[in-house]
């Protein structure tokens, strides 16, 4: 079922027009990879779909209702985990559900249960500043669900952390979907990253940003551990970085 | 070794203030600096005594002008702060009349204050709000400023508007460098008191300070003036407490990573 729909959605900055009439689709339980090199307007097609930033023409909907330009429908994750340091970790992930309007006992009886599932037991009544990096991360990834109708924007989520707890978070975040089943759209510009993880991957590229490719990964999940080893996901790779090249 | 540390960190000062105390005492006790012009710190210390409750009678007179002139400075900076980041352009046209007033002397508006206020707690206070005023509001609006535009931008996302970004993002940025601001107000207070009461007044230890003076009775003189520099430094402390009370998690044991 379709969730999240952009269609046509143009923008520019003054002279310099970044989108160009940019359709993309999310359905519903889907990880969607938006791949593309850096400065090509993945920002600000995410501004435009969370509703930050008003496209010049085109639409946004979310499960058939018109969005364009109004925040707080889609939850979006940015690099950086932007936990409020001041904020003990249950309220920091509880916010969502406050600004919503709702009593903060009730939202913290919300979001207790969800503390196990995202791997943060324990973690309640921390600061963040007490928490490593990838624990910080899943906090973040805990309030982007919390916050969001189904849909969820994340840019470079895990582009910050280190290799080996990238790798670590991969795995973590694929076992995750699975049982939460948020429906993803994704920035990235690590292209293992991408086939890893996705259902489809989007190509953005071209000034102004278009979407040139769409490539379809449909090794069914939950996929293998060995999958980044296997000739499938070489196959992928080398599809990704021609469709890369040849726009 | 933590332990350690923390007592040769107190050891520097303890020495400077020492050798201060001592070379004070050499140059009264060997009469290099006559007793009627420098009072020698033995006597200043007896003053200090002799004299406490006299100081603790005049000081509630000076406390009381410095916590509501502090009072009204720390609500007119709030309100201030909060408008001038809510409205660019009041921002624009009020931060320069703010540095403006900075460089009006005190002193100088002190005496005006007497005339057109009285001789009574009023232009005390009044002249307490003015020092205190603008460095809260220079630290508030440098708190609300500092905050991180990907965490306004992340509230934004959420749905969150002007007012819920300013109450949730904006003012607990603002802590830290509100009770900076706050620490600098406090010692200033007391100062401001304490010189409005000596340009004019029937109570107060700038009152008795002035006493003190015509009657040339420079050690207790003295002993007015460590009491002041005790007050302001219990006050900076008091402040640092309700700081660490607010901002818990500024706490040392809630800033280490205790989890992999």
């Amino acid at each position: 079922m379709e969730l999240l729909k952009a269609q046509g959605i143009d923008k520019s900055y003054g002279e310099k027009q970044v989108l160009g009439g940019v359709s993309l689709l999310l359905r519903e339980g889907e990880l969607v990879c938006l791949l593309g090199v850096s400065g090509c307007g993945k920002t600000t097609l995410f501004n435009v779909l969370s509703g930050l930033e008003k496209p010049d023409s085109g639409q946004v909907f979310l499960s058939g209702r018109e969005i364009t330009g109004q925040p707080g429908q889609v939850s979006y994750m940015l690099q950086k985990d932007l936990l409020f340091p001041y904020r003990k970790v249950i309220d920091n992930v509880c916010l969502p559900l406050i600004l919503g309007g709702m009593k903060k006992k009730e939202a913290r009886q919300k979001a207790e249960p969800l503390f196990e599932t995202f791997g943060l037991q324990g973690t309640q009544d921390k600061y963040p500043a007490q928490l490593s990096g990838g624990m910080r991360q899943r906090a973040a990834l805990l309030r982007t669900y919390l916050s969001s109708h189904g849909a969820a924007l994340l840019d470079e989520p895990f582009s910050a952390l280190d290799t080996i707890t990238k790798g670590m978070i991969h795995r973590w975040y694929l076992e995750v979907m699975e049982k939460i089943k948020l429906s993803t759209l994704f920035i990235t510009h690590d292209i293992d990253e991408a086939v890893l993880l996705s259902d489809r991957i989007y190509i953005l590229a071209g000034r102004p940003a278009a979407i040139t490719h769409e490539i379809v990964v449909d090794t069914p999940r939950p996929r293998a551990e060995d999958f980044s080893l296997t000739q499938a996901f070489l196959d992928y790779k080398k599809q990704v970085i021609s469709c890369l090249h040849l726009s | 070794m933590k332990k350690y540390q923390s007592i040769t960190n107190k050891l520097a000062p303890v020495l400077a203030l020492a050798f201060v105390a001592g070379l004070w005492y050499l140059c009264s006790d060997r009469e290099w600096i006559p007793a009627y012009m420098l009072p020698s710190p033995v006597e200043v210390a007896k003053a200090f005594v002799t004299n406490m409750p006299v100081m603790l009678g005049q000081a509630v007179y000076t406390l009381q002008e410095a916590f509501y002139g502090l009072g009204i400075g720390v609500v007119l900076a709030f309100g201030a702060a909060s408008l001038m980041d809510a409205f660019p352009f009041l921002y624009k046209a009020v931060y320069p009349l703010l540095i403006i007033t900075q460089t009006v002397p005190t002193i100088a508006i002190a005496p005006l204050l007497v005339l057109w206020l009285g001789f009574g707690m009023a232009p005390k206070i009044t002249l307490v709000t003015i020092t205190t005023f603008f460095p809260i509001t220079v630290g508030l609006l440098g708190g609300f400023s500092s905050a991180d535009p990907d965490a306004i931008r992340l509230m934004r996302s959420m749905g969150a508007g002007k007012r819920k970004i300013f109450r949730y993002v904006k003012l607990p940025s603002a802590a830290g460098s509100f009770f900076s601001g706050l620490r600098i107000s406090a010692s200033y207070a007391i100062v401001g008191a304490v010189i409005s009461e000596w340009l004019g007044g029937f109570h107060g230890l700038g009152v008795y300070m002035t006493r003190l003076q015509k009657a040339y009775a420079f050690d207790r003189m003295f002993a007015v003036i460590v009491f002041i520099s005790l007050i302001s430094l219990l006050l900076m402390a008091f402040v640092s407490l309700l700081q660490r009370l607010a901002m818990p998690w500024e706490k040392k044991e809630n800033r280490s990573v205790t989890y992999e």
